[in-house]
């Protein structure tokens, strides 16, 4: 019992990775770029419906106002920060985006508390199997916005004008420079959609789960490690590595104790890239 | 080379009567001290291997612990030791205390050089973002990891050795900064003299390309993996001094703060110059005056000033004060200019 517990916990948390790491694969496809401050932009999602919580409305409306209002944080980074370091060096764009992420972890800690907060649904539970297996509904609200949020990001991009102008700079900015698109508006609507998505995610984060300021590193890495694990621009690929991750991720809390939650994650992404290393090696080439 | 020898003997001088010229701020030059080692040995890696590494604290955190438990546990069971928390039990005398620093910094500096070449070979196959985000990850891990084991304090943290009463008031800063100082000499000496061998062209040359490195015969592996067990012994010695100078262990604020000390001296190099002897001690120190700056004038905001010190170095001086000093006078550092080849380079735009 416990197993189908922690596989169907497993299978909803991992469908909101899933969904942070698609923002993160859209921009690092897209502009090039590794975003350490994901993290705190879900975080300051969830903060966003956290409050909408507060002045007493309900916390499953911030799905729609927080990916509209981090739309524009994320315009505004990029215009502020991102769009200095697009050309650069990645590891430019990692350490500027390490300075974001400090900047707004404490600038969450100031204005929101250091307390571990969560906005209550009062959605109930489900039990299946005679009580034995216990599933909030938040959980499953939240896996199936997030399907419905990817289900309509992945048409957007194939059938609108911005997405085949995104996917097109994708594929190569200078020709699609040279066709026409304007690619620093691409770029900051790119960085937008992406931080719209970390908002949805934060979302349904703070109904599901908790949010503190310091929490945002750790999605940063389940993120990236998503990503990598599925490759750029798989889809398909995204969705079941970040449902494998969120099975892996209860399976370590249960065998080894929270406190070694967060570790076993980080250790997780060593383990892979190390292997990954190794496969590629006997072919004689590296990771790029 | 006179002025060499000069500028060296001034520094050691200004560097032995520091702190008595300077008593109030003991502990500040010790801390300095310290930084400017691990910006130094990042150097290594970031500046001239050209693998950006977050996960040097691994080995800074690592010879912290390493340090503060065979200093106790040399004479104490450790487990009581860290159950009693602050209120001691067990009391170090002064023979027991610096018998166990000694041992406990040949530890601390040589388990993480063993560990650097147990898990160099893995790590170091990974390039570009990828060995970056690895290296971060690893730090974290080790910071999630040790705050979970009960034996060093867990969630609690573990308090180190007080310095035992001897020699009056001023002797534990006068000990720790000198231990620091010591350090800092030992590290530059090594630093400097391996950067004027074959070793440091072969780092270049595995920055510049290392597949073209590799075709030319050398061993790029090998090389690679000294070079970050070279880190990894200072790194491990620094975070050894800076254990008993803070006295106090927390696995993620204080050991495996990747957040704050594995980005510091990632910034350190880069603000003075990364890929330069100089460039890393003189960052680390503008980076200690602008850190204690901001702690004392914007208290409760110095976070908040830190993640846009970053955001603008990264922006505006990737090259750091020595890359810029380069730019401007390029002849001072031993680089010829070919006028005619300026001038039809000139044309040519």
């Amino acid at each position: 019992m416990i197993t189908i517990q922690a596989c169907l916990d497993g299978v909803l948390l991992g469908v909101l990775f899933a969904l942070i790491a698609y923002g993160m694969a859209l921009q690092w496809g897209v502009m090039n770029i590794i975003n350490i401050a994901q993290g705190d932009l879900v975080i300051l999602g969830g903060y966003i419906a956290y409050f909408m919580y507060l002045y007493g409305i309900h916390p499953a409306w911030g799905v729609i106002v927080s990916p509209i209002i981090m739309y524009f944080v994320g315009v505004g980074i990029y215009k502020l920060v991102i769009n200095k370091v697009v050309d650069r060096d990645l590891f430019i764009s990692i350490l500027a985006t390490f300075g974001i992420s400090i900047l707004f972890m404490q600038l969450m800690n100031f204005a929101f508390g250091a307390d571990v907060v969560l906005a209550n649904s009062g959605y109930g539970t489900t039990f299946l199997f005679d009580s034995n297996v216990v599933l909030p509904n938040s959980k499953i609200f939240s896996a199936v916005v997030s399907i419905v949020f990817a289900i309509c990001l992945v048409i957007y991009m194939k059938k609108s004008k911005l997405g085949r102008a995104i996917r097109a700079t994708a594929q190569n900015a200078r020709a699609a420079k040279i066709l026409g698109v304007d690619t620093e508006k691409v770029y900051a609507a790119t960085f937008g959609i992406n931080a719209a998505l970390c908002g949805v995610a934060g979302a349904l984060i703070s109904i599901t789960f908790t949010i503190h300021p310091y929490m945002g590193l750790p999605y940063t890495i389940r993120s990236f490690m998503i990503v990598i694990v599925a490759g750029l621009g798989n889809l398909p690929g995204v969705a079941m590595s970040g449902m494998g991750l969120g099975v892996f991720e209860e399976f370590a809390d249960y065998l080894l104790g929270t406190e070694f939650r967060i570790g076993s994650v980080f250790l997780l992404l060593v383990l892979i890239l190390v292997y990954r290393r190794f496969k590629l090696s006997r072919k004689r080439e590296y990771l790029k | 080379m006179n002025k060499n020898i000069i500028l060296y003997t001034a520094i050691l001088i200004f560097g032995i009567t520091a702190p008595f010229i300077f008593p109030a701020f003991k502990v500040q030059l010790s801390i300095l001290c310290v930084l400017i080692v691990l910006a130094m040995t990042w150097n290594i890696q970031g500046g001239e291997m050209g693998y950006n590494s977050f996960g040097n604290i691994l080995f800074y955190g690592l010879g912290m612990y390493l340090c503060a438990s065979v200093q106790v546990g040399m004479f104490f069971p450790l487990a009581e030791w860290t159950e009693s928390g602050g209120e001691k039990t067990f009391v170090h005398t002064p023979n027991q205390f610096f018998q166990g620093m000694a041992v406990g910094l040949v530890f601390a500096a040589v388990i993480p050089t063993i560990i650097a070449g147990l898990i160099g070979y893995s790590i170091l196959g990974l390039r570009g973002h990828y060995f970056a985000i690895c290296t971060l990850g690893l730090g974290v891990a080790a910071g999630e990891i040790s705050g979970g084991i009960e034996i060093i304090g867990a969630g609690q943290g573990f308090t180190t050795p007080p310095f035992p009463d001897v020699g009056g008031l001023e002797s534990r800063g006068e000990f720790f900064y000198f231990l620091s100082f010591l350090a800092l000499v030992l590290a530059f000496i090594a630093i400097k003299s391996i950067y004027s061998t074959r070793f440091k062209l072969i780092l270049n040359a595995i920055r510049d390309n290392e597949d073209k490195a590799e075709a030319m015969g050398i061993e790029t592996m090998k090389y690679k993996i000294i070079g970050w067990m070279i880190s990894a012994f200072f790194c491990g010695l620094a975070g050894g001094i800076m254990g008993g100078l803070v006295g106090y262990i927390d696995s993620t604020d204080v050991a495996f703060d990747g957040r704050e000390m594995g980005v510091f001296m990632v910034l350190m190099a880069i603000l003075g110059g990364k890929g330069t002897l100089w460039g890393p001690i003189i960052g680390a120190t503008l980076f200690h005056i602008f850190k204690e700056g901001f702690w004392t004038f914007f208290l409760g905001w110095q976070y908040v000033a830190l993640g846009v010190l970053i955001v603008v170095i990264v922006i505006y001086f990737p090259e750091g004060l020595m890359g810029y000093l380069r730019e401007k006078f390029p002849e001072k550092f031993g680089e010829v200019i070919d006028e005619a080849d300026r001038k039809a380079q000139v044309e040519l735009k």
